[in-house]
């Protein structure tokens, strides 16, 4: 598992307007790829068009290449369910479904699509991605109640363990910490350590010292103004984005004289 | 960026001025303060009536004129303007509560205590057939009326709850805008006018003269169908899009969205919206009369012949109470609590199911 995307020439457009323009970039199998920069300069645009999320917004359309595994992902013969199957994606805010269990939250997406299972087989698939997500230990006395019972850092790695439990190929995380407490983000951080063996994670995140902690490769984007379009400024391995960039821009960012 | 600069020094604090002690509270009036200027208000309002004449309306009144008055102006000059116009409204609030409450009590009072006459055995379990004077029932009245807001049901549902979908879900631009105000001119239309459509409608199939219950359920649907589109409409509008894109994320396609994760998550407001809409055209009488018509012996069978329903039942015995009209008249009672009680039962039945549905929070 874990695959490889290639992006190239990537213009995002809501509407007529242009949020992101000309991103090319690559992101490696089996590593953790941060994506940073200043709010509103299409950080989650970019991520959420990277499984072809971005379409759903009425008016939302890319143009542009996004290659896994040899194959287009805008192509016009893929079905964007199909894509969104085998890169999953975790929301800033934590979005358990209320009406589910915990056990059946895990079980989500193959509850929803109508996948039969059997008993044993759907528990053994909810403890592993409970433990998978750092969570079975805390949860598995009630895997009955409602998911919203947890707090908000059990419903984010609820969340996670829903992403994992399809076996995607790629997870997408848009700041998955920020609603979080510190030890929840620590909790989080050492998950995704642990889920790159397996997976290949893309996360946007405004902390500069996750970005560090967590990430093999860093993308920095900026925006010229408001209404001008984002770009992708800089990528290139963690440490070398936060010690020794090669854009000014980037390095005003990361050390924190950015205005 | 601001959240990644270090935060400016703060300007150091200014030294503290010496003030007057903050004076938490006012004086206030005795918690008998409104009972007793109430009590005032009787009183007063009993002695002026005494010399004008009295009536029990005029008293009410006047007791509550003077009450305020006496209530408000205490408090005025005891606890301050701000607490002062705190009781004004609370006695506003609560007197249009009371206003609204009076129809209410007094309906329910009238039909229980008229109703009470004939509410036994027989008359649920007894047609009209053959019945002059004394004794029948509603029995065929009351599976009338259930067979044809059944019926209705069974159209309005399907219709309105797929209109709500496409509007929320897929309706955009013109022809959704075009929809939603065709289902606003749809909830305006008077009952009578649904039934003689319904009756038109039939009449080019069937030929004029035709009383069947189906065209009744089709005449109430029309009423029925906006108010299930408007009220499941508000319900998937409340479902939060972070589940539709948590579902979609996890590879779920929109329709299956749809109908497990958005219809799932709302199907408790919009089994109420639907019961109340059931509740809302139980009761209509116009339309059946011109399409069903009413008949004294139970038909089951929709799609043959006149049947019966409980406000038509309940007309009939009113205006055309034969013979012996003391009986017919008591049966419209009976039949209009019967009526009611339906009513209450799918309220009741409406609870049940959005606490059985509704997303628990432990
Ligand atoms: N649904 C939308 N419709 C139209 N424009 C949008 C929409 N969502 C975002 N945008 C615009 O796209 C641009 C990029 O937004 P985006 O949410 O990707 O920023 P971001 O980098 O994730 O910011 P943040 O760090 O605050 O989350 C912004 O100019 C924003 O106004
Ligand atoms: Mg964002």
């Amino acid at each position: 598992m874990g695959k490889r995307i290639d992006v190239s020439d990537l213009d995002i457009y809501y509407g007529d307007f242009l949020a992101v323009e000309k991103v090319t970039m690559v992101i490696e199998p089996r590593t953790v790829t941060a994506l940073i920069g200043p709010s509103g300069c299409g950080k989650s645009t970019f991520l959420r068009s990277l499984n072809r999320m971005h379409e759903v917004i009425p008016g939302a359309h890319v143009e542009g290449k996004v290659v896994m595994d040899g194959q287009d992902i805008y192509g016009s013969d893929v079905d964007p369910v199909d894509v969104r199957r085998s890169i999953g994606m975790v929301f800033q805010r934590p979005n358990p479904f209320p009406t589910m269990s915990i056990a059946e939250n895990v079980l989500a997406g193959q509850r929803l699509n109508n996948k039969r299972m059997r008993k044993a087989e759907s528990e053994e698939l909810v403890e592993r991605s409970l433990r998978g997500a750092n969570l079975w230990e805390e949860v598995k006395d009630r895997l009955g109640r409602p998911g919203s019972s947890l707090s908000g850092g059990q419903q984010q790695r609820l969340c996670i363990a829903r992403a994992i439990a399809v076996q995607p190929q790629v997870l997408l995380m848009d700041e998955p910490c920020s609603a979080l407490d510190p030890i929840s983000t620590l909790a989080i951080e050492d998950l995704i350590g642990e889920l790159k063996q397996d997976y290949t994670i893309v996360i946007v995140t405004h902390n500069m010292q996750q970005a560090s902690r967590v990430s093999d490769e860093t993308g920095f984007f900026n925006i010229a103004g408001t209404g001008k379009p984002g770009k992708l400024i800089e990528m290139a391995d963690t440490t070398t984005m936060f010690s020794n960039p090669s854009q000014k821009a980037t390095e005003d960012y990361v050390s924190g004289r950015f205005g | 960026m601001t959240e990644v600069r270090a935060p400016e020094t703060a300007t150091p604090p200014s030294p503290p001025v010496p003030s007057a002690p903050v004076r938490l509270g006012t004086r206030s009036l005795p918690r008998w303060a409104p009972l007793g200027a109430y009590a005032a208000g009787a009183a007063a309002a009993g002695a002026l009536l005494l010399v004008t004449g009295f009536s029990l309306a005029g008293w009410v009144v006047l007791t509550a004129l003077v009450g305020t008055v006496l209530l408000v102006g205490a408090s005025r000059a005891v606890e301050g303007a701000r607490k002062a116009t705190d009781r004004l409204v609370t006695v506003l609030v609560t007197g249009a509560f009371l206003v609204a409450l009076l129809p209410l009590v007094s309906v329910t009072y009238t039909v229980v205590s008229r109703g009470a006459a004939r509410f036994d055995a027989q008359f649920f379990t007894y047609s009209m057939r053959g019945v002059v004077g004394e004794g029948g029932g509603a029995y065929h009245a009351i599976v009338g009326t259930l067979i044809i807001t059944a019926l209705a049901t069974l159209i309005s549902v399907p219709v309105g709850l797929l209109t709500a979908v496409y509007l929320v879900e897929y309706g955009r631009g013109q022809l959704a805008r075009a929809i939603r105000f065709l289902i606003d001119v749809m909830s305006g239309i008077p009952s009578i006018v649904a039934g003689l459509f319904a009756f038109a409608l039939f009449t080019l199939f069937l030929g004029p003269g035709a009383r069947l219950g189906i065209m009744g359920a089709v005449a109430l649907s029309v009423l029925m169908i906006p108010l299930v589109v408007r009220s499941t409409e508000e319900m998937l509008k409340l479902v939060p899009n972070e589940l539709r894109e948590a579902s979609y994320a996890l590879g779920v396609p929109k329709w299956l969205t749809i109908v497990r994760v958005v219809l799932r998550t709302a199907v408790a407001g919009i089994a109420t919206g639907v019961t109340l809409a059931v509740a809302r055209v139980i009761g209509e009488t116009a339309p059946l009369l011109v399409t069903v018509g009413t008949t004294t012996s139970v038909n089951l069978n929709p799609f043959e012949g006149r049947m019966a329903s409980l406000p038509t039942f309940s007309y009939f015995s009113f205006t055309q109470p034969g013979a012996n009209p003391q009986f017919a008249v008591e049966r419209a009672w009976t039949a209009a609590l019967t009526l009611v009680i339906l009513v209450m039962l799918f309220n009741l039945l409406a609870r049940v199911i959005s606490k059985v549905f509704s997303p628990k929070a432990r």
